[in-house]
């Protein structure tokens, strides 16, 4: 199991029994032994609402990407309804660019395993589901062991620690599909139907996986729950800003020296992360554009990366923090490229559900892939932007605008490099509406 | 709860609250497009053409599925949905093919309407389409997966309306397509409501592709040949030949429902074996002969027997219309001077008007079984041989919780929903519905159904039963053909005249005709009952009137060619005792409706019977006929209208044993059933009719 070497500035919560270099996952005897489930153990002591209290006192964060308040999120689930309740993991990581729930399941599967129970015994769920991305199916292996570990210390199962209480666990596969990792729709791909999205309302809370009252979260969101009911809400909203609590996992990739899974504090600066903790951009060339949280996440331009890494910042200058996956493209990055490699993944993932991500996804990555090859005519340009703001708001579910709030920050903060393409194009293949060579 | 009142484009506008804004603006004459929305069926949100504006929301909302609220201010035509509008049919069509001019729906096609409406005047896609081959399901439906929009809604129609599931979706993004859930084919009831409820061209059907454009046909609302459910069909035809038929206006008591038999099997009108010209036994020999030669051997016949007082025997058809049969008997009664008719029963209908009598709202509609709110099912596979009832029933499960019970001897396809399903040996029916006294007795009301299992003292037993649950109980009793029903009504009985009046005499029933060995004369309509029963008179005249040359037409010494109940006018009435009108949709050379055949025969033996023209025929049945005084004006546009029951007792003598389903399948349909290719043409009845 690999890991990158930790750097001085992180601040260890989540990564804090990761060891480097590391070879195994740490087993429930390494676990146990470094105060393992005893966050667990304190939360049964406690009332749901107690619980609740505490995650919402601590200002944790969906570390899916739409950063809605976790706690909140919990209280949500109708804790009298008659119907069993579920925890439903999301663990299809799919996001281009974030890979920090994989190295959780990778090196510390019982974390995770702590979270889920904290948060079963919150909502009082009687079953819960790991739901892992189809291409980590090596993963589920470390995850299955864990999972049996815990059966066999009695951690799940029926009379847990003997509270009388009873949960059961286990992993699911996913088959290889990003729109699972939209919530309602990896609900469908759970109960054995076409990974399509729900609509909304009714929201998971309410109704679920089969139809019952379900808690769904990221790896990361569960995996931070056991130091928050260990240490308290408050000790954990403290390593952060007031409104982003606690640290969380960065993944840094692209044109720096030390590209890797960083964990640090909500509102780091950019630029220091970049800079400090990657070991600055690669070769020593200039930086020019970073993807701040995953490929759905709106492109920053060099100068603008000078902000601290929480939501309201990153909202403030029109991107989002989303999933984490911290992008870095330097001087010699082909922008136009860049945004028709992001454009085929969303091609390719679309789910086919509603008009415009479908046909514009679709239409979308033959037009950049036209404009890369130097095959694009004049209103090339304005055409995608105006085709992804066509999408933009307008779908079912939230991939079409992650297809489309790149497409449109590429083009308004990039348009030189696209109308370059334009020129050197003409100088080349001087016939415009030459015939398209990409197909699907 | 009290009705919310809330603004569309400035009109005030009243709706129960949960109502959705779609259906709200609608019934307000305002359209909000929409092609994955269908009234009835699951919500998709998919194809984003009702996206509106909604004040105090940012981002532009689905009409769909959001329901309306007090005060809420909706915008269907602002500027920004307009745009968005637009933009989704430039995305719809970017991967179109705008093989318009050759498409079956050109004409009828939703998407065409819509970007006539509400698209942009020029595209801007430059890039090659995605391209997908079209693929044949089964022989009445085709794919085309390039033309499809995947509104899933022939999804939904397969998995929700009928119960079938034969629909699924393969691929993602913007190669997905429909598919068959068994792979390559169908496996299915064959009924083609995908390919009606499809808005573009991308389902088609067998019989029908690349035959026409709509614009050419006329559209003829008729009511099927077939089962007797009574479904309204609306034939296209063109130079006098039915090209295709579905219901799309959804007028009728089936709204847009058909199945295979109503939507395709209407080919026997033009089968190549369809008699066309009168045959005469010259010789020992049928031979063609002029309209008057024949008619005259038969008049001539009829006459002498008549004058020698020799032995009729008159059998009537359960396909021609009730002007038909009505004239029929009369003219055997009077006419003739004999008791001898009958026809083919298939349920005991007799009893159950005698044991209901004096009852009015005890005879189930097709309505009904939408809105009861419980029903029970003894002794039919209603899937299989009243397609448009468990269409119905099913229907009102989904939409208002039907409580479904079913006594049968095998699964069937209720039992999917049904609340208790219970396998029962024929006979024991009545013990078994009777084990389901308690739940019954705790519904508001109910509807029972039920097939040829239950007749003669069993029918009487059956409503003594629902009169002791203590609720109001309709009933239904199934009969196999579409004028199955009107045959009894109008006393083709060799015991019972035209609303079940008691006959002075008793005559012979069909069986009694065939086993006569000294009958003189054996006149059949539309009936063919030689092929199961040998004629043991062997020097009977037998005159036939039929389609086809049936086993019965080769025994017959003078046959005329009848038209079909497409080819010609009249009402007939369905197992729900519904009246409803036929209009001629195809033309055949040489043929005449029987009430032609029967009123030329009667002049040719000199007998006044009265005008022969459908509607003054009807009009003698609504003065004389019991339960007939039905609106004229319900059934002359087209409406279907409920005959009243029977207000006194009717005295029944008929023996049980006569009474017996044919047993068709969704796929069969007595001999009419032989000559549809269509019919044939599919593999094997879907499901099971009592398979264990």
């Amino acid at each position: 199991m690999l890991f990158n070497e930790p750097h001085p500035l992180e601040v260890k919560v989540l990564t804090r029994r990761f060891e480097y270099p590391n070879a195994e996952p740490i087993g429930i005897d390494r676990f146990l032994a470094t105060r393992g489930y005893e966050g667990f153990r304190k939360a049964l002591g406690m009332t749901p609402e107690q619980i609740i209290d505490e995650v919402k006192k601590s200002n944790l964060r969906g570390r899916g990407g739409a950063g809605f308040p976790t706690g909140m999120k919990w209280s949500f689930v109708p804790r009298q309804s008659p119907k069993p309740k579920y925890i439903v993991v999301n663990a299809d990581e799919s996001e281009p660019g974030t890979c920090k729930d994989r190295i959780i399941l990778e090196n510390d599967p019982h974390r995770l395993i702590e979270g889920v129970l904290i948060a079963a015994r919150a909502i009082n769920a009687s079953r819960g589901w790991i739901y892992i991305r189809g291409e980590y199916r090596y993963l589920i292996a470390v995850v299955d062991k864990a999972i049996e570990e815990a059966y066999q210390h009695g951690f799940l199962g029926e009379n847990i620690q003997g509270s009388g209480w009873t949960f059961h666990l286990s992993t699911h596969s996913g088959a290889g599909a990003y729109e699972c990792g939209e919530e309602s729709a990896l609900l469908n791909s759970l109960e054995g139907l076409r990974g399509n999205p729900r609509l909304k309302p009714p929201f998971p809370a309410t109704s679920g996986a089969f139809q019952c009252p379900t808690v769904l979260n990221n790896v990361e969101t569960y995996s931070a729950v056991p130091d928050i009911i260990l240490n308290g809400g408050e000790w954990y909203s403290n390593l952060g800003t007031p409104k982003n609590g606690g640290t969380r996992l960065f993944c840094l990739s692209g044109h720096v020296n030390r590209p890797g899974v960083y964990e640090l504090p909500m509102g780091f600066n950019l630029l220091r992360l970049i800079n400090e903790v990657g070991g600055g951009v690669r070769g020593g060339r200039k930086l020019k554009a970073v993807i701040p949280g995953g490929s759905s996440c709106p492109v920053l331009k060099a100068e603008e990366c000078d902000l601290p890494m929480d939501h309201e910042s990153l909202a403030k200058i029109g991107s989002m923090l989303g999933s984490g996956g911290v992008v870095v493209m330097d001087e010699t990055t082909d922008m136009v490229k860049a945004m028709f490699r992001i454009m085929k993944f969303y091609a390719h993932e679309s789910c086919g559900w509603c008009i415009p991500c479908r046909e514009g996804t679709a239409w979308l990555k033959k037009l950049l892939g036209r404009l890369d090859e130097g095959l694009g005519v004049s209103t090339d340009i304005d055409l995608a932007n105006e085709l992804a703001r066509n999408m933009l708001g307008k779908t079912f579910c939230a991939l079409g605008d992650a297809a489309a709030m790149p497409t449109i920050s590429f083009v308004e903060k990039f348009r030189g490099e696209f109308e370059a393409k334009l020129k050197s194009a003409q100088a080349q293949a001087p016939v415009p509406g030459a015939q398209p060579l990409a197909v699907l | 709860m009290p009705d919310v009142t809330l603004t569309i484009n400035g009109q005030a506008v009243t709706a129960a609250p949960g109502t959705l804004i779609i259906e709200a603006a609608r019934r307000h004459g305002i359209e909000i497009p929409a092609f994955c929305y269908y009234e009835g069926y699951s919500l998709q949100a998919a194809c984003r053409m009702c996206l509106v504006e909604i004040e105090k929301n940012p981002k532009l909302q689905p009409g769909c599925t959001m329901p309306v609220a007090e005060g809420m201010v909706v915008l269907t035509e602002s500027p920004k949905v307009v745009e968005t509008r637009k933009a989704m049919l430039e995305f719809l069509l970017s991967n179109h093919p705008l093989d318009c001019p050759v498409c079956d729906k050109g004409g009828e096609c939703e998407l065409q309407d819509m970007s006539f409406r509400y698209g942009a005047g020029e595209s801007r896609f430059t890039e090659l389409k995605v391209h997908g081959e079209e693929q044949q399901w089964s022989p009445v439906v085709y794919y085309d997966p390039a033309r499809c929009i995947l509104c899933y809604r022939c999804v939904r129609v397969c998995d929700e309306g009928l119960g079938v599931t034969a629909l699924g979706t393969q691929n993602r993004g913007v190669i997905s397509e429909i598919i068959p859930n068994a792979g390559d084919h169908l496996v299915c009831d064959e009924c083609g409501m995908c390919i009606d409820i499809c808005p573009v061209g991308a389902l088609t059907s067998g019989t029908y592709r690349y035959k026409s454009r709509p614009w050419e046909m006329n559209h003829v609302g008729t009511i099927c040949a077939h089962c007797s459910d009574g479904c309204k069909t609306t034939l296209a035809v063109r130079d006098g030949e039915i090209l295709r038929g579905n219901n799309r206006d959804r007028s009728g008591i089936n709204g847009e429902f058909l199945c295979i038999k109503g939507r395709y099997a209407f080919d026997f009108v033009r089968h190549p074996e369809r008699l066309q010209s009168p045959l005469l036994r010259v010789n020992g020999e049928l031979q063609p002969v002029s309209w008057s030669e024949a008619l005259s051997a038969a008049a001539a016949k009829f006459n002498e027997v008549k004058a020698r007082g020799g032995r009729f025997g008159v059998i009537g058809a359960t396909r021609t219309t009730n002007e038909e049969n009505y004239f029929l008997q009369k003219f055997a009664r009077q006419g003739l001077g004999t008791a001898n008719i009958d026809h083919r029963r298939s349920g005991d209908v007799v009893t159950l008007l005698d044991a209901l009598s004096g009852r009015a709202n005890a005879l189930a509609t097709v309505e009904d079984l939408y809105t009861a709110k419980a029903a029970l099912v003894i002794g039919s596979d209603l899937a299989q041989q009243h397609p448009l009832f468990a269409f119905q029933l099913r229907a009102n499960w989904r939409h208002h919780q039907l409580t479904a019970y079913v006594v049968t001897p095998g699964p069937v396809r209720e039992d999917l929903y049904a609340a208790r399903a219970i396998r029962s040996e024929a006979g024991k029916e009545l013990e078994a519905a009777a084990s389901l006294r308690d739940d019954l007795a705790k519904s508001q009301d109910l509807v029972i159904l039920f097939g040829d299992a239950i007749k003669g003292d069993a029918v009487r037993r059956l409503v003594e039963f629902g009169d002791s649950l203590g609720i109001p109980v309709k009933y239904l009793c199934l009969v196999d053909y579409a004028n199955s029903r009107g045959a009894m009504d109008m006393g083709l009985l060799p015991d019972l005249g035209p609303g079940y009046q008691p006959t002075q005499t008793r005559g012979l029933n069909w069986r009694e005709m065939l086993a006569d060995p000294a009958l003189d004369v054996l006149w059949v309509v539309g009936e063919d009952p030689l092929e199961e029963t040998a004629l043991a008179s062997a020097n009977a005249f037998v005159v036939v009137q039929d389609l086809f040359l049936t086993e019965t037409a080769k025994r017959a010494d003078v046959v005329f060619p009848s038209a079909s109940a497409y080819e010609k006018t009249g009402t007939v009435t369905n197992s729900a005792g519904q009246v409803q009108r036929l209009k001629q949709a195809a033309k055949v050379m040489g043929v005449k409706p029987d009430l032609d055949i029967m009123g030329l025969l009667a002049k040719e033996m000199g007998l006044n019977l009265g005008i022969w023209i459908p509607d003054k025929v009807f009009e003698e049945i609504r003065r004389t006929v019991r339960g007939y005084n039905v609106a004229l004006p319900v059934i002359a546009t087209g409406g279907a209208a409920q005959t009243g029951a029977a207000d006194g007792r009717i005295p029944v003598t008929v023996p049980p044993e006569l009474i017996r389903s044919a047993g068709d399948t969704l796929f069969t349909s007595g001999t009419l059933g032989r000559y549809s290719g269509m019919l044939r043409s599919v593999m094997e009845a879907p499901g099971t009719l009592y398979k264990p």
